[in-house]
């Protein structure tokens, strides 16, 4: 589905990503970990088109993207929700909902709101509200949710943990499985946690510095002793 | 009274043409964060060319004044539209991630150039336009004065009205206006949701000059005389109105419209008409002082 081939990429003179070698498989959920700094958030931008790499090459279900303007990529069936959510501020969530619906065609628009919505049914009572007004953890289900609304091959979800109570984070994971699960859609998940992450993900990926230090499956990389200790211990619950 | 009626009246259709403008750059400053100081020279452009057209149709073309009316407002749109699509690729897109000042000073320099042109290719003198809308209602009469409501005042204030709301449904409802304030307030992330941002930047500017570009049709019909000049006060005026109602806000513009519009009126008709500038730009430098967020403006307290 996704094959990361030699990427780099950065911002301005600063080089985040110094080849970096990814393939994410139709249905899978792979998950990128990794100390902060380490280009995890820089990575998936890249994919997206902004900032461009400046070497190595992205396809997206065989095709190549990397030099594609960013709403072209996501007209190809990517969709991201990003770190910090983004929701609009001052568009109610229904409008939010809309925007996320901005690439599909209209014509699914009811039936692919009726599947979110029955994904977080949290946000069918706040519909109206605006987006500004939410709590984090709602935030952070619509910016899923609207992710969810182009009907996208592959969802890449950047933190979707980042600053929400544990409770909620476990919620979220349970959300993002399902999704894996039963809509087929392929993840492609970045994350501090990575207890929670590495535990939903079928493989996962240590991102050190702008590079790939370890891969393997996520049970494979939950036991590793080195991972335990970088990433796990003391953070875990 | 009579007095008081007439001054409210003029004020009202002033305040229509400066409400016009003013949300030419309110719009492009909520996406940009950027003062489009050639708009001011869009709206003269919008003279002209209504002018040149006006004459065209009606003696060249021969047709009726409707028509020509009609062929006025519609190259006026056109030309407008296509020159605010054409300043903003040229002068303003090379330079959205250049420092701040690098495109307030290249609009600067678009306006001077356009307004140069505008001065040899059409003379620096003062054009005329016979009155082609005339007539009207007197509404009071009392003292020896008579309170008029001319036809052409009635044409600028629905015609305004009806930009405006149709302006407002836009950007309220449909999928283009909703594009535009996704891309005001998030313009990272209306990209990574598909949207072309930089065809809406270029639709927005495309539709404030046009917007302009009709405010420059009515004051060629109603006052009847144009320059090349006109662009560079009323800009700043509409300029004022978008900050006094709050800058970045579209009901903001049109209020701020109104309100200059008004205070021009009583001003010159209660004090002095010689100074009427001097109370808009009061009223500019107290806003700013007093109250920068304008009248609708908001504070940026949302939570992100």
């Amino acid at each position: 589905m996704l094959r990361i081939e030699g990427l780099k990429s950065g911002y301005g003179r600063i080089q985040a990503l110094h080849g970096v070698d990814i393939e994410v498989g139709q249905g899978e959920i792979v998950a990128l970990v990794g100390a902060n700094g380490a280009g995890k958030t820089t990575l998936l931008m890249t994919l997206c088109g902004n900032p461009r790499a400046s070497e190595g090459r992205v396809l997206l279900a065989g095709e190549d993207i990397t030099a594609l303007p960013t709403h072209q990529i996501i007209r190809r069936g990517l969709a991201h929700s990003p770190e910090g959510r983004h929701i609009f501020p001052r568009m109610s969530v229904y409008e939010n909902l809309q925007m996320g619906a901005a690439v599909s065609d209209p014509r699914h628009f009811d039936q692919d709101l009726e599947r979110v919505l029955a994904l977080f049914p949290r946000l069918k009572e706040r519909l109206d509200q605006r987006g500004g007004t939410l709590s984090g953890g709602e935030q952070q289900m619509l910016a899923i949710g609207r992710a969810l609304m182009s009907r996208p091959k592959l969802l890449l979800l950047d933190e979707p943990s980042l600053g929400l109570a544990p409770l909620v984070v476990r919620h979220i994971f349970e959300i993002i499985a399902a999704i894996s699960r039963d809509q087929g859609v392929t993840i492609f998940l970045v994350e501090q946690n990575a207890f929670h992450a590495l535990k939903l993900a079928h493989r996962g990926y240590v991102l050190v510095n702008g590079k790939v230090a370890l891969s393997g499956s996520g049970t494979d990389l939950l036991a590793n002793p080195e991972i335990r200790a970088h990433y796990l211990d003391g953070g875990a619950s | 009274m009579e007095y008081f009626l007439q001054q409210l009246i003029n004020g009202l259709t002033l305040g229509a043409i400066y409400g016009l403008i003013a949300l030419g750059y309110t719009m492009v400053y909520s996406i940009l964060g950027m003062i489009n100081f050639a708009h001011g020279t869009i709206y003269m452009l919008g003279a002209f060319i209504s002018l040149i057209a006006f004459l065209a149709a009606t003696t060249i073309g021969g047709a009726s004044v409707v028509v020509a009316l009609l062929v006025a407002l519609f190259s006026t749109m056109g030309f407008t539209a296509l020159w605010g699509w054409t300043v903003e690729r040229i002068a303003y897109r090379p330079l959205r991630a250049a420092p701040r000042l690098a495109p307030l000073i290249s609009a600067i320099g678009v306006s001077i150039v356009l307004q140069n042109f505008t001065a040899q290719a059409q003379g620096a003198r003062v054009k005329p336009l016979p009155p082609v809308i005339q007539g009207g209602f007197t509404l009071m009469e009392g003292d020896g004065f008579t309170v008029n409501l001319s036809w052409m005042q009635i044409i600028v204030m629905v015609m305004t009205l009806a930009l405006m709301a149709g302006f407002t449904w836009m950007i309220t409802k449909t999928s283009l206006g909703r594009a535009q304030r996704a891309t005001e307030q998030d313009m990272k992330m209306a990209a990574l949701l598909g949207i072309d941002v930089d065809r809406v930047i270029s639709t927005t500017f495309v539709i404030g000059a046009a917007l302009a570009g009709v405010a420059g049709l009515m004051v060629t019909l109603y006052y009847g005389v144009i320059d090349f000049y006109i662009g560079f006060l009323a800009g700043i005026k509409a300029f004022t109105a978008a900050v006094l109602g709050g800058i970045g806000s579209l009901p903001g513009a049109m209020l701020g419209g109104l309100l200059i519009g008004l205070i021009e009126a009583f001003w010159s008709g209660y004090f002095s008409i010689e100074y009427k500038d001097v109370a808009t730009f009061g009223i500019l430098i107290m806003v700013l002082v007093f109250r920068p967020t304008g009248l609708l403006g908001r504070p940026d307290v949302e939570k992100i």
